[in-house]
């Protein structure tokens, strides 16, 4: 039997990149909020320059709550399963995600919001790709920009502005959409290899530019600036210098008095009233069960635990799982298109030792609905994304393009001299939600406490497929520009476990066919929101980690301006 | 950090790598000896060890592995390979850890190895030339060699990818002794502070030879207390 705890006004499932957001303009209005977070407090300390335990041993994921959880994978109903992955992509931990996040913080572009309504007006209809669920997003650009703007600020982005109210500046993303201000920095440095590829992209008659990133360019409110020294890739950062909301937001959440961190809470299930309004959430601690009341749950996991637990809670209000009386929780789900990458043989070294993810050079000439599609047989597009970041292990086990055997003293040769001349880009492409696309309980594996783990069941269709295909052409011919000369095409692969997830509680005005509303809160349990990118209808060509921050504290805020009608105060 | 770790590291920094001393010719024996005098702490252990012990293998399957990281990242004209660099080491002491979950797996493929050896060749996989090594090796990677289970391509990958992590991992795991896998790419080594210069084309630079541990911050069994929200000096 749970030990019934008292009320309290917000608690929050999760305190990662979109809790550890929300919570800052609840406890600033005043609210009391209880976050419950699966990992504990993580520092600088544990995040040491060291590749094997970071980067192939998964630490520390691999010893957390989520790796026993890791999703089941098959790419259709009918297909057998997917080996499951040894870690889960997701972290748990004060700050989740945003500790070993690339931190690429981008906004998505006006069109990502309308797609299908965009589509329609400048290609005419039946351009939508056949069992496609895609939707236009209840509103545009438009009305997330002061929250893009006020997250960008909070905690600190860098970048360049390529749209500033309607100016164009070719130094940033000119096809960003208007933003009312630069960012809070200028954007990290470029390194040899990045201003070596801009001005290829240059040549090619592309706008190349440097990406935003949520790491201090300079020292920023008393956190200091990035020290480029490559361990950041799936690893915390050892100077603060990462915008993470467990250096960010969360502590200054915590200076106010108003929100009270739980760590090592496994949550489990949202309980209803009579009404189906959600009245707080189960939670153990080391074995021990709780029950937390609260007046408003605004559940913040990552995509597939989003939808575990809502369907994990099943009650009489809500027979099939909570806020699912419409049967759209799992549904429109897809996960970013990021394989089909390019890798590119140099003859000199690269000297990409150092750096990060985030530091690069960006061209979204090919992204989104940028260039004319009336000739081709697809929709969407994808950024190019070239950037530093080397380590050793993974230098070694380098393509070796046909040129050399994969051991021996051939091999040894082939390494010494070419370990620091490959490239391989990152190309994130558009992929689109299909009605057979979706998440559900898995109906045998289970974690350890007897609950199902969530199940994928979904694959690239055509559209991405061909997609895919016309961004490797563009990226080959970047690279063949700026002096490699051999290039591979890396497969598409399928839609396993990813660390951009979409999808599951998708937002809109039908609550027919989304979980959530324009505001964040269920359709049915008007009481819970839902945060995260389960939320969000399409994936842009960007990474989606901006985006849902400026969702949640837009989640936050207007339930901190309407607390007395959602939390039912008489 | 337990005392078996800081005796290993002070033989690292000393030079005193076991596996090197285990395969160096006489001459290069002596001069570490005459260095491990000058390491008053390290040089009782040094002398009792020809070989740096193995936890987790028995004697006969380290033998068989250290032989196969030889051929796998050979000793050569490009320098120093697995052998010197103790990726068998690695590999033995990540098998009681991080890899335990392979340590069957080990037992049951050095093991197959040893019988196509012999099957094949006539004789134990330490006591074959080069080329009949290499040769069992290339049956093994083209999934040919009979008697693995689940098959022998599947073993020889998980060789090659624990030899290659032996290589050039962080020294700290017990590999990449003298750091000489590291030197064979060029990398520059473990910093914590980068400079614009550093990521210049036209500059290589220098090798800084320290594992990620050198760094007092990144110690977890450190007394100190370091504010979370402090900045680091880096080096």
């Amino acid at each position: 039997m749970a030990t019934k705890l008292k009320e309290t006004d917000v608690v929050i499932v999760g305190l990662g990149a979109a809790g550890g957001i929300a919570a800052l303009p609840l406890v600033q209005a005043g609210l009391e909020v209880i976050g419950l977070e699966a990992g504990t407090w993580l520092t600088k300390r544990d995040f040491a320059p060291d590749e094997l335990r970071n980067n192939f041993r998964g630490w520390p994921q691999a010893v957390q709550k989520a790796n026993h959880e890791v999703p089941t994978h098959r790419p259709s109903a009918s297909a057998p399963y997917s080996p499951r992955p040894a870690i889960h992509p997701m972290m748990n931990a004060v700050g989740g995600t945003t500790l070993h996040y690339w931190a690429q913080s981008w906004r998505l572009n006006p069109w990502d919001f309308k797609m299908v309504s965009e589509t329609a007006r400048r290609y005419g209809p039946g351009r939508i790709p056949k069992g496609s669920t895609v939707e236009d997003w209840p509103f545009g650009l438009e009305e997330l920009e002061p929250y893009y703007d006020r997250v960008e600020y909070e905690i600190g982005v860098s970048g360049k502005a390529g749209n500033l109210g309607g100016k164009l500046d070719p130094a940033g993303n000119i096809f960003e959409g208007p933003r009312k201000r630069e960012y809070p920095m200028p954007p990290l440095r470029g390194t040899g290899f990045t201003e070596l590829m801009a001005g290829a992209a240059r040549g090619l008659g592309w706008q190349p530019f440097p990406g935003p990133a949520a790491v201090n360019s300079q020292p920023y409110q008393n956190r200091s600036a990035c020290a480029y020294h490559v361990f950041c890739n799936r690893g915390g950062c050892h100077v603060d210098a990462k915008s993470s909301t467990a250096v960010t937001t969360i502590p200054k959440a915590m200076e106010t008095g108003r929100l009270t961190v739980v760590t090592r809470a496994h949550v489990t299930k949202l309980e209803a009233d009579s009404e189906g309004r959600v009245s707080g959430v189960i939670y153990l601690v080391d074995g021990v069960e709780y029950f937390r009341p609260a007046k408003v749950v605004l559940l913040a996991s990552y995509v597939y635990e989003n939808v575990r637990l809502l369907l994990l809670s099943k009650s009489k209000p809500y027979p099939s799982g909570f806020s699912n009386r419409h049967g759209q929780v799992g549904k429109h789900y897809f996960s970013h298109n990021q394989g089909a990458s390019v890798t590119a043989l140099f003859p000199w070294n690269l000297s990409n030792w150092y750096g990060l993810p985030a530091q690069g050079v960006a061209v979204d000439n090919w992204a989104d609905d940028n260039f004319d599609h009336a000739r081709l047989d697809f929709l969407g597009g994808g950024n190019l994304w070239v950037y530093s970041d080397r380590r050793p292990i993974a230098a070694a086990s380098m393509n070796t393009f046909g040129k050399a055997p994969s051991w021996g003293s051939a091999w040894k040769a082939f390494i010494k001299e070419n370990a620091d001349r490959w490239n391989t880009a990152y190309l994130q492409k558009t992929t689109l939600p299909y009605e057979d696309n979706y998440l559900d309980l898995d109906p045998t594996v289970k974690d350890p406490l007897g609950f199902p783990v969530c199940r994928i069941t979904a694959d690239y269709k055509e559209n991405e497929h061909k997609l895919a295909a016309f961004i490797q052409d563009k990226m080959e011919r970047w690279y063949k520009a700026a002096g490699a000369i051999a290039t591979i095409r890396n497969p598409v692969g399928t839609m396993g476990p990813a660390t951009h997830a979409y999808g599951g509680t998708r937002m809109g005005d039908n609550a027919e066919t989304n979980v959530v509303d324009r505001w964040g809160f269920s359709h049915e349990a008007p009481n819970l929101g839902i945060l995260g990118g389960s939320v969000m209808g399409t994936s842009g060509a960007h990474n989606p980690t901006l985006t849902l921050q400026a969702l949640a504290w837009r989640t936050a805020e207007h339930l901190a301006q309407n607390w007395n009608s959602i939390a039912k105060l008489k | 950090m337990d005392k078996r770790e800081f005796s290993r590291r002070d033989l690292l920094r000393a030079g005193l790598a076991g596996a090197a001393a285990a395969t160096a010719p006489a001459s290069a024996l002596a001069s570490t000896e005459t260095a491990a005098s000058a390491a008053p702490q390290a040089s009782s252990v040094a002398a009792m060890q020809a070989r740096r012990p193995f936890e987790t293998l028995s004697a006969a399957e380290a033998d068989t592995l250290e032989a196969i990281v030889a051929r796998l990242i050979p000793t050569d004209a490009n320098g120093q390979g697995a052998a010197e660099a103790g990726a068998a080491h690695y590999i033995d002491r990540a098998l009681g850890g991080a890899l335990a979950s392979s340590r069957q797996t080990y037992g049951a493929g050095l093991a197959a190895v040893e019988s196509y050896a012999r099957a094949s060749k006539g004789a134990p996989f330490v006591s074959l030339s080069p080329a009949d090594q290499d040769a069992i090796l290339t049956e093994m990677e083209r999934n040919a060699a009979p008697g693995f289970s689940p098959n022998s391509a599947a073993f020889f990958d998980l060789l090659r990818n624990h030899t290659i992590q032996g290589m050039f991992c962080d020294p700290y795991y017990g590999g990449n002794v003298n750091f000489a896998g590291w030197d064979l790419l060029g990398y520059p080594g473990v910093r914590t502070v980068v400079s614009a210069d550093q990521q210049r084309m036209d500059i290589a630079p220098a090798p800084n030879h320290k594992s990620a541990y050198d760094y007092d911050m990144f110690l977890k069994a450190s007394a100190k207390t370091i504010s979370r929200r402090g900045v680091s000096d880096g080096d």
